[in-house]
């Protein structure tokens, strides 16, 4: 279970998070929608372990363990994942390379065997396989030269194959086609289970077409203005943030008429 | 500041006055009025001025003894499966070596036919007082496969030494060659290599330096290289040990259409300092050189890169390239990057470029968010800097020891 409690954050005296309340049981999938600006990316750059930005106050706990103490990489080691809204690119660093790596740390870290290069190509060719993705992705360097497509489906590579507890998926939808958007979903839907839980950043009902989120949140000025079911999202594409009261120009606290 | 260190000179020569004369000792006694003229070069001099020779200077200056215990240094010899020739302390040691054909290896090689020592004191220093050397020959469309060539100073705990070893490798038309070069060391020590090479018409040599002296040693190598037409040099150096090195590349495209890539990387910490001159002489047409160098510096450490190119009046056509790109590590590792283009002939392309930063801080948050530990990630983002360099070399066992030896060096220094 994911808990962000009262959660406040920014960058150089400017606030972004305005006070989180959040909770995310295990085994759900929650989606989180909110117009440009309102901090979605800053809560999942904050959820991994960003250093970049200042927490001011509340706190984050998942499955007990206080994740705000932990460095990025133990985050990961815990369970955590961040399909980035936007993957940076690693010249000079081969994505077979990097993949290994990843997983032989977290193994590592969870007192788990590591895996040599002949058990790590079988598991990255099945899951290259299972996500319609050429093999050449391997021998590639990490995001360098990939269209706005190829990155987001390399971010659900890494997450097929780290298979973590929790993930946090950032417009991880957003430039993709329709196919591509299958296989995006596909990537969360096979990981869904009684043991996994995500939350689902996205501008567009589309992806909740195909991963149906058992709560919707909506952020705007660094709040949960509004949660709901599913027809939260259906509610929103319909009319607009406008039509729930939100102003979604404004930046910071912005509650026209929220209850 | 002091003016040129005259008392290590007058040391220097008065060996060289010691010394019973040989074959060579015309050009010697040459080389010892170059010598004596300039001395050891000091800052004021433009092609000193980012390196400052006075803490090697004011070490006592003393030939380094042979060695006759050779068989403890065995492990310091790169682990490669290729004929070797190994120098201890600048003397040839057979046991050591396993590579000594005669007819392509000769004991001494002080003939200075490249070596200029007009603008050159420490190669001018260095056939004054050099012992043994190779000279390597590769027959007419012989290709000559890998060959290693070792040096080894090895100074005693207390006492410093000087050394000076030669080579000098000729591949006649259409030869090819492979060279590793490694030079490592113990103790306190000033090793002042000489190379020259000379590839004549279609040779082509790929050359892999690898400069590991001990971190209290100096090296100052000075290597003149002369290609005539579609003659290729491949070189890459890499220069992570000595507490002060330089290496210094005398290049003549003399023949239409050669190529010389010379690429480089420096990992260097603590107070070391590393420096890399090149300059490069178009005299022909339609020639290409081309240099990346690539420099990681921690600590308080100094990269130097002075590039030169020369592009003389018949060299129309020349391509030429030079980028020098500096990842810091550390607030106060610096690097002084001098490109010097002088071009007399008027249709040529040539560029130069620096680049100076620290690791991306968004690549490192990736490499963690992935559960990679913060040195591991600085690691791989290090490793990835150097690839696009090392990439180029093509000989494979050469490239391989490359990669063991960065390895080494991160495994030590951190
Ligand atoms: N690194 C940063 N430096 C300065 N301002 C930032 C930075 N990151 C985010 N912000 C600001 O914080 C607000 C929220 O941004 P972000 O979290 O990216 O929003 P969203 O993902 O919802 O579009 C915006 O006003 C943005 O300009
Ligand atoms: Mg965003």
């Amino acid at each position: 279970m994911l808990e962000i409690r009262g959660l406040s954050a920014g960058i150089e005296g400017k606030p972004i998070l305005n006070g989180i309340d959040l909770t995310v049981p295990t085994g759900e999938v929650h989606a989180i929608m909110g117009p440009n600006g309102s901090g979605k990316s800053t809560l999942s750059y904050i959820l991994a372990g960003h250093e970049g930005y200042d927490v001011t106050g509340g706190e984050v706990w998942l499955d007990g363990v206080d994740l705000l103490a932990l460095a990025p990489e133990e985050r990961a080691a815990a369970g955590l994942f961040l399909a980035f809204q936007y993957p940076v690119e690693l010249p000079g660093v081969g994505n077979a390379n990097f993949l290994r790596t990843a997983l032989n740390a977290v193994r590592r870290a969870r007192g788990e065997a590591e895996l040599d290069a002949v058990q790590f190509l079988k598991l990255a060719r099945a899951a290259l396989r299972d996500l319609a993705m050429a093999e050449d992705m391997l021998k590639r360097n990490v995001n360098v030269g990939f269209s706005g497509g190829e990155k987001k489906r390399n971010e659900v590579l890494q997450m097929a194959i780290l298979k973590p507890k929790f993930a946090v998926l950032d417009e991880t939808d957003s430039g993709l086609d329709i196919d591509a958007l299958k296989i995006v979903a596909g990537g969360v839907n096979a990981l869904r289970g009684p043991h996994f839980s995500a939350l689902v950043i996205t501008h567009y009902q589309r992806l909740l077409d195909h991963i149906t989120p058992d709560r919707v949140h909506v952020l705007a000025g660094g709040r949960i203005l509004r949660s709901g079911g599913p027809e939260l999202a259906h509610e929103l594409e319909r009319g607009g943030y406008a039509a729930l009261g939100i102003d979604a120009t404004a930046q910071g606290v912005s509650e026209a008429n929220a209850a | 500041m002091s003016a040129t260190p005259a008392q290590p000179a007058a040391d220097f020569l008065a060996l060289f006055d010691a010394r019973a004369e040989d074959s060579f000792h015309e050009a010697r006694a040459s080389a010892a009025r170059a010598f004596a003229a300039a001395g050891i070069p000091g800052r004021r001099l433009e092609a000193w001025k980012y390196t400052d020779l006075r803490p090697l200077a004011a070490l006592p200056v003393r030939l380094a003894p042979e060695i006759t215990d050779v068989a403890r240094l065995a492990a310091m010899l790169p682990a490669i499966a290729a004929p070797r020739i190994v120098f201890v302390n600048g003397k040839f040691s057979e046991s050591l070596s396993t590579f000594s054909d005669g007819k392509i290896f000769s004991g001494l090689a002080a003939a200075p036919s490249l070596a200029s020592h007009e603008n050159a004191p420490l190669a001018a220093l260095n056939t004054m007082l050099a012992e043994d050397g190779a000279v390597i020959r590769v027959p007419e469309n012989v290709d000559g496969g890998t060959l290693v060539l070792v040096h080894l100073t090895i100074a005693s705990v207390d006492a410093p030494v000087f050394s000076a070893s030669r080579y000098r490798i000729d591949l006649a038309p259409g030869a090819a060659l492979n060279v590793i070069e490694y030079s490592s060391g113990q103790g306190v020590y000033w090793n002042n290599p000489v190379s020259e090479i000379a590839l004549a018409e279609g040779a082509r040599l790929g050359h892999v330096r690898i400069q590991a002296e001990s971190v209290e040693g100096f090296q100052t190598a000075t290597l003149f290289a002369d290609l005539l037409g579609g003659a290729r040099y491949e070189a890459f150096t890499l220069g992570l040990g000595a507490r002060l090195a330089r290496s210094e590349t005398q290049l003549r495209l003399a023949g239409a259409g050669a190529i010389a890539h010379m690429d480089a990387a420096q990992l260097l910490a603590g107070a070391q300092h590393g420096d890399v001159t090149t300059v490069v002489a178009h005299d022909a047409p339609g020639c290409a050189s081309r240099q990346t160098v690539k420099n990681v510096l921690d600590g308080r450490a100094r990269a130097v890169f002075q590039g030169r190119i020369e592009v003389a009046r018949a060299a129309q056509k020349t391509d030429g390239y030079q980028m020098s790109q500096a990842l810091l590590l550390s607030p106060d590792a610096e690097i002084d990057c001098k490109p010097e283009l002088e071009i007399f002939a008027d249709d040529v392309k040539c560029s130069h470029g620096a680049t100076v930063g620290a690791l991306d801080p968004e690549q490192m948050f990736y490499l963690r968010a992935r559960g990679i530990p913060g040195d591991l990630a600085r690691r791989m983002l290090i490793r990835a800097f150097l690839a696009e360099a090392i990439e180029n070399v093509a000989d494979v066992p050469a490239r391989a020891l490359l990669e063991d030896t960065i390895d080494a060096w991160w495994e030590q220094g951190r």
